[in-house]
Parts: structure tokens; C-alpha cells; sequence
């Protein structure tokens, strides 16, 4: 009998893809439960997180469901100077680096950066510079090596600017234009950049708005987003059924939209 | 995007009472407590599969804790895992099943988190010879409204770790347990149903089968006369068969709405009765089933309380000592049939003397009967009453994580303890059932 022989395409990426990750914003619901479905795999993490004792027990978690080795490290990924030798301890750590999951976020206040700037840039900060600035080193070093995969979670809310929360929407639309530019870029050493723009998910980001049935579990987001890698996609709306409502919410014309209670 | 209907935001499993809480989640173990923001009366809650108010706080801020769902430590060698308190028995049985390890008690179902198996001292099929969830739990970490965190096991913080165990989640918030897993060989079962016809020869097959781990009966509690009291016992092993141990699939069925009030009638109930009865054909079968339809049937269904209708269901559980025993299940059979209020689930099974390390908990040797019965306004509540106080005449007790309805008399005979317990309470915990049964001491 013969052999059925198959060029080596997307689906060889299924299993055991990605292996060597580097999770920043590791305590993050939705990175936690993606690390999850990775973990049984044999993966191995590096973690970044603000809190040290969280971040343990998120690795602790990792390690108990399975990983090779988890690497753990509690820093503020505000500072962007920082990034290159943390990255670089990285990747010397992993033995090299075959995935990067950028997770970090805070969704701010609004009505108070509203009145003072200083909290509004702070946001800016946090969701866009230094969210930047991680994937420009990233990008270098996945294109030096002809690849790897940069799976960045943005926001729905990047898609088109409302008032109840445009300082973050800015943040995610800042970075969902430096995304599509870095892809273009790196796409043709064979990097993937995948933008990841969840709806609503129950996180503790969302814990204090009341739930709706638009909210999504973080397990199921995961599930996608794990899809979305294996599939090499550019950008995943996640529930599905939010390409659709952003569609529609960007093409509200601006003389009706500026009126609009969003 | 706001709930638009009246209806409470949580609800326990048997869906009364309904009561108005708020309801704060937990993602991490450090959350609680949280300085000077701390709430005036808080209760940690888990899944809230408790049918009724032992989960609930009118009032109140209720701690969820399904946010806490890290596996801290697994000793492939020994069995022992160490996870957060709201990791469910699903999610261990998912973990540990495919490496040879098994839930050291389960009860009817697997959707509860580790927590409140510690909070209510849960049993299972296997009380006879394993005990309650308790003795399987070596430690675990407290955490008072005060701050103070504290490992109890049997040898550290001793009383704490006693009131704890089936202390209904009043003495503070479980954070951490460590849960001392059992091993198998095999998924499978092997499974013995024997159908019976009257309390004595169900109590002839207890007294037959003291060495098989798993046992309980389904009992028609609606047939009068000649079928009064019949029955199928069902037992079973785990199978030594060396298998490999799959995941399990997740449930395919659901109950999408409340049915309506009048879809469980005397009527439907005795022909599922009669059916169920009949689904066996034979008078004894043995075979090998897999573990999920052995012990957790009614988790293929995921919201099977939903056929309840709004209105809800209680559930019924008392245990009576041996003494009195077989008379005693008998007379609430009886008054159970005559009432003509009984539906489909009605559990019969012998508990056995294991003790608990728990200083609240419900089990005790003897024979225990768990049934559900639906909410009719007028009829369902006096039976209760006259269920409570005949479990009280005989000497037995119920289950607080299956009452709505017990008086604070009856508690108080039940858990004569109840006043050493009260000491160790958290003074920031507090629950509806507490409050319930205390209030007029």
C-alpha cells in the first residue's frame, strides 16, 4: 500500500504547536485559561506578571496540569526599557521561542481620565506603548528566525471610538494599526501577527458590568484563539459573532454615531 | 444589558428560597479579605448546587469562588492534590481520571467545587466503607475576616479543622484543600442492579453486599399497596481491568426553560416511576458501565432542575439510626406515599459508622432516604413539617445542605453541638440557614 503523502502545511502546525511561549500579562483570565489547554501538551512558559504570589500559583497550576517548565518573573511591564533584556532572559531560558501571547491590559476609568490626563496616558501607557514595544522586539527576533507567532489580545472596543470608553478603545486602535503594519512587514519571513479582539468575556476585567448574554466564557475565547494560531489567522473576532456587530457598529455614519449612546 | 426580570441573581440549586444577595467573585486566594472594604455579613459560595439556603445570604455579599480554580500540587505516586476551593469534582475527575486516580467519595453530583464538598461533609455511594468528603481531606487553609490565615489539618489548628469540615462555610473562606485521591485501574464499573419489593429485602441486600464499595437504591416512593416500597439496588466496583482512561465528553443535553408548573403530576411521576421500575427487565442484571451514568446520571442534563418550573423543588434527606431504622424509613415512606406528592428521585442507602473529622457533620449509621419533591403552595410545606418532626421522634437528623425548611428547634436537637460550633464561626459569615435556625435560640 502506498503512503498517502501530503506537503507540510497549516494543519502540521496542530499539536504540540506552540511549545516555547512567552506569556506577559500571564495572570490575565483569558492567557491563564489558553495556558491551560497548552499545558497537557508538555509546553513550556515564561510568565510575566505584576504579582509575584498570583503569578506562582498560575504557574504552580501550569506545572500540576502538565507543563515541561514554567518560568516565572513578577515585573511592571509599564517600563518599556526593560523589555529587550527581559525577552532576551527569555528566550535564553526556553532554549528558544516559538510563541508570544501579550495579555497585559487594564481597562482604566474613563470618566476620571476624562478630567485628568495624567490617568489617561497611564492607560495609553500600559495597553498601547508598552504592548508596542514588546512586539517590536518580538517581531525582530520571530523574522531573524523565519518564525514564530505574535498573538496580541486587543479589544473590540479599538474599532471604532465611543464615549463610555474610547481611552482604552484608543489604546486597542493604536495597536490593532501597529499590529496590521508589523504583519506586513514580518508576514514574508514567515511570522505570524495575530490580533485577538474579544467581545465581552467574564474576566475580572468585567467582573463589576452586569452580565449579559453577550459575554463569553474566557474558555471558550481561549479555544479560539488556540485555533486561530494553529491557523495561521491575521485577525480573530472572538465570540465570532463580533465581526459582525462591529461591522455594523463602523458603519454607522459619524453624524448619526456622534449622537449615539455607546 | 441589564437582567430585566425579577429574578434573583443567584439562586441554589432547588431554586427556593428565593433571596436577594449580592454576589462578589474571587479570582485570586489573596482577594479576601480586603481591608476595610469588607462587607458586613459575607458567605463563601461555590457552585451553589445546595438545594437550599445554606448557600445563600438575604442581604449579603456572597464570595464566589469559582474563580479560584488552580491545581496547586499533584503527587503522581501518592494521590494527593492539592488545588483552590472552587476547583469542581468535574474538573478533578477530568484531571486525575486519565492517570489512574479517582474522587475518594462523589456524591449524586460532580458540579460542585471542593469547598463546599469540605463545607457540607458530603457523602457518597461509598459511606459505608470510605466515609464523608472530610476524611479524605488531610489539610487545608482558612482564611477569617480578620486576616488571620491558618492551615488546619488533624494535627494543626485542630478545632478549626473540625468545625470547618461541615461547617456549612461559616468559619471562614476555604482558599486551599489538599484532597487524597483513590486509584483505579479502569473507567469501568462493575455494575449489579437487583430489583427488590419492600424495605426488608432491601435491607437484606445491604447486610449481603457490606463489602462492596458503592451501593444505594432507587425507591418508588408513589406506588401504594402492593407495590409500597419497591425497588431497584444497585451496586458496584470499580472494575481491576487495566484500561486506558479516556476524558470524559462534556454533556450534550440541557433543559433550555422552566417547564410549566403542571408537567410534573401525580400522574407523569407514577408512570416514570413505573417505567423506571420496568427499565430493568430482569430481576438481576450485572454488567460494566462507565463511571459517568454510575455515578453521576443527572449530569448528562445539565439544568435539570429547569423541570421544576419557577417555582422550585425541595429536597428531603434524613438519616434515622439503626434502632429505629426500618421502622422509621417505613412510616415516612408511608406518610411520603399518601401525601401523593413524591417524585421520580428518591434514594435509599445504609450508612455506615466511619466517623467524621467534622464536628457539624450530617452522617451518621444508619439508613438514609433522599427525595425531591416540587413546590406546591399549601401541600408541600406541612409534609415537610410532619417529615422533620417524625425524623425528630426517631431519633434521626437532616441534611442542611438539602433543607429549606427545617425549624430552629429541629436544628438544634439534630446538632445538639450546634452551640460548641457557634464559637468558631467567622463573625463576618453568616448564612440564610443560619440565620433560619438560630434566630430563636
Amino acid at each position: 500500500m502506498l503512503k498517502r503523502l501530503r506537503r507540510p502545511g497549516k494543519r502540521d502546525r496542530k499539536r504540540e504547536f506552540p511549545s516555547k511561549i512567552i506569556v506577559l500579562g500571564a495572570t490575565s483570565a483569558i492567557a491563564q485559561t489558553w495556558m491551560r489547554l497548552l499545558a497537557p501538551e508538555g509546553a513550556s512558559f515564561f510568565l510575566v506578571a505584576r504579582n509575584a504570589a498570583r503569578l506562582e500559583s498560575v504557574a504552580n497550576d501550569l506545572v500540576t496540569r502538565g507543563a515541561a517548565t514554567v518560568y516565572a518573573e513578577a515585573m511592571d511591564l509599564d517600563p518599556t526599557e526593560a523589555h529587550p533584556a527581559l525577552l532576551q532572559h527569555a528566550v535564553n531560558l526556553l532554549g528558544g521561542l516559538d510563541c508570544a501571547l501579550i495579555a497585559h491590559g487594564v481597562l482604566g476609568d474613563q470618566s476620571a481620565g476624562e478630567k485628568d490626563f495624567s490617568l489617561a496616558a497611564a492607560c495609553l501607557q500600559t495597553n498601547f506603548i508598552s504592548a508596542a514595544s514588546l512586539v517590536t522586539w518580538l517581531a525582530n527576533y520571530f523574522a531573524a528566525q523565519y518564525h514564530g507567532t505574535i498573538a496580541v489580545l486587543s479589544s473590540v472596543a479599538g474599532d471604532r471610538g465611543r464615549k463610555s470608553n474610547y481611552i482604552y478603545g484608543s489604546a486597542k486602535a493604536g495597536l490593532n494599526a501597529f499590529l496590521d503594519g508589523v504583519r506586513n512587514r514580518v508576514d514574508r519571513n514567515g511570522v505570524q501577527v495575530l490580533t485577538i479582539r474579544p467581545g465581552f468575556v467574564a474576566t475580572p476585567m468585567t467582573a463589576h458590568l452586569p452580565q449579559g448574554p453577550l459575554f463569553a466564557s474566557p474558555d471558550a475565547v481561549a479555544r479560539d484563539i488556540l485555533r486561530a494560531i494553529r491557523s495561521r489567522r491575521d485577525v480573530l473576532y472572538t465570540p465570532w459573532f463580533w465581526r459582525w456587530i462591529m461591522a455594523i457598529i463602523r458603519m454607522v455614519p459619524e453624524w448619526k454615531f456622534k449622537r449615539m449612546d455607546l | 444589558m441589564a437582567a430585566k426580570s425579577k429574578q434573583p441573581v443567584f439562586e441554589s440549586w432547588g431554586r427556593y428560597p428565593k433571596v436577594d444577595c449580592r454576589v462578589e467573585p474571587l479570582f485570586w486566594t489573596d482577594e479576601f479579605p480586603r481591608g476595610t472594604r469588607l462587607p458586613p455579613a459575607v458567605l463563601p459560595v461555590g457552585m451553589g448546587r445546595s438545594y437550599g439556603d445554606v448557600c445563600l445570604l438575604e442581604g449579603g455579599t456572597l464570595l464566589s469562588t469559582r474563580g479560584l480554580d488552580r491545581f496547586l500540587n499533584f503527587e503522581p505516586s501518592t494521590g494527593l492534590l492539592r488545588c483552590e476551593s472552587g476547583v469542581t469534582l468535574a474538573q478533578i475527575l477530568q484531571f486525575a481520571v486519565p492517570q489512574g486516580w479517582f474522587l475518594p467519595v462523589s456524591p449524586g453530583t460532580k458540579h460542585i467545587s471542593v469547598g463546599g464538598a469540605i463545607a457540607n461533609d458530603i457523602h457518597g455511594k461509598n459511606h459505608h466503607v470510605a466515609g464523608s468528603f472530610g476524611s479524605h481531606v488531610p489539610s487545608f487553609e482558612l482564611v477569617r475576616s480578620d486576616g488571620t490565615r491558618m492551615v488546619c489539618s488533624a494535627q494543626k489548628n485542630v478545632e478549626m479543622y473540625s468545625a470547618t469540615i461541615g461547617g456549612m462555610g461559616l468559619t471562614g473562606l476555604i482558599t486551599w484543600a489538599e484532597v487524597q485521591l483513590r486509584p483505579i485501574a479502569s473507567r469501568k464499573i462493575r455494575y449489579e442492579g437487583v430489583k427488590f419489593s419492600g424495605i426488608d429485602e432491601f435491607l437484606s441486600l445491604s447486610s449481603g453486599s457490606n463489602h462492596v464499595e458503592y451501593t444505594m437504591a432507587w425507591i418508588d416512593c408513589i406506588s401504594r399497596g402492593r407495590n409500597f416500597a419497591r425497588g431497584i439496588y444497585m451496586q458496584g466496583d470499580h472494575s481491576e481491568v487495566i484500561e486506558p482512561k479516556k476524558v470524559s465528553r462534556e454533556p450534550r443535553l440541557s433543559v433550555p426553560f422552566d417547564f410549566p408548573g403542571w408537567v410534573l403530576n401525580r400522574t407523569s411521576m407514577r408512570i416514570f416511576n413505573e417505567l423506571y421500575y420496568r427499565k430493568q427487565l430482569r430481576r438481576h442484571v450485572t454488567r460494566l458501565v462507565d463511571y459517568e451514568p454510575f455515578f453521576y446520571p443527572l449530569d448528562s442534563i445539565l439544568h435539570w432542575n429547569r423541570i421544576y418550573g419557577k417555582r422550585g423543588f425541595l429536597q428531603f434527606q434524613c438519616v434515622i439510626p439503626w434502632r429505629y431504622g426500618r421502622d422509621g424509613i417505613l412510616a415516612i415512606l408511608q406518610t411520603v406515599a399518601d401525601a401523593g406528592l413524591a417524585s421520580f428521585l428518591a434514594v435509599l442507602k445504609v450508612m455506615g459508622d466511619c466517623p467524621s473529622p467534622g464536628l457539624m457533620s450530617f452522617p451518621q449509621p444508619g439508613i438514609t432516604l433522599a427525595l425531591d419533591i416540587a413546590i406546591h403552595p399549601g401541600t408541600t410545606f406541612p409534609l415537610f413539617e410532619r417529615l422533620a418532626e417524625m425524623t425528630r421522634e426517631l431519633g434521626g437528623r437532616l441534611y442542611p445542605a438539602k433543607d429549606a425548611r427545617m425549624t430552629g428547634p429541629q436544628f438544634r436537637s439534630f446538632y445538639p453541638q450546634w452551640r460548641q460550633f457557634a464559637e468558631y464561626r467567622d463573625p463576618a459569615f453568616t448564612s440564610s440557614f443560619w440565620e433560619r435556625v438560630t434566630a430563636d435560640a
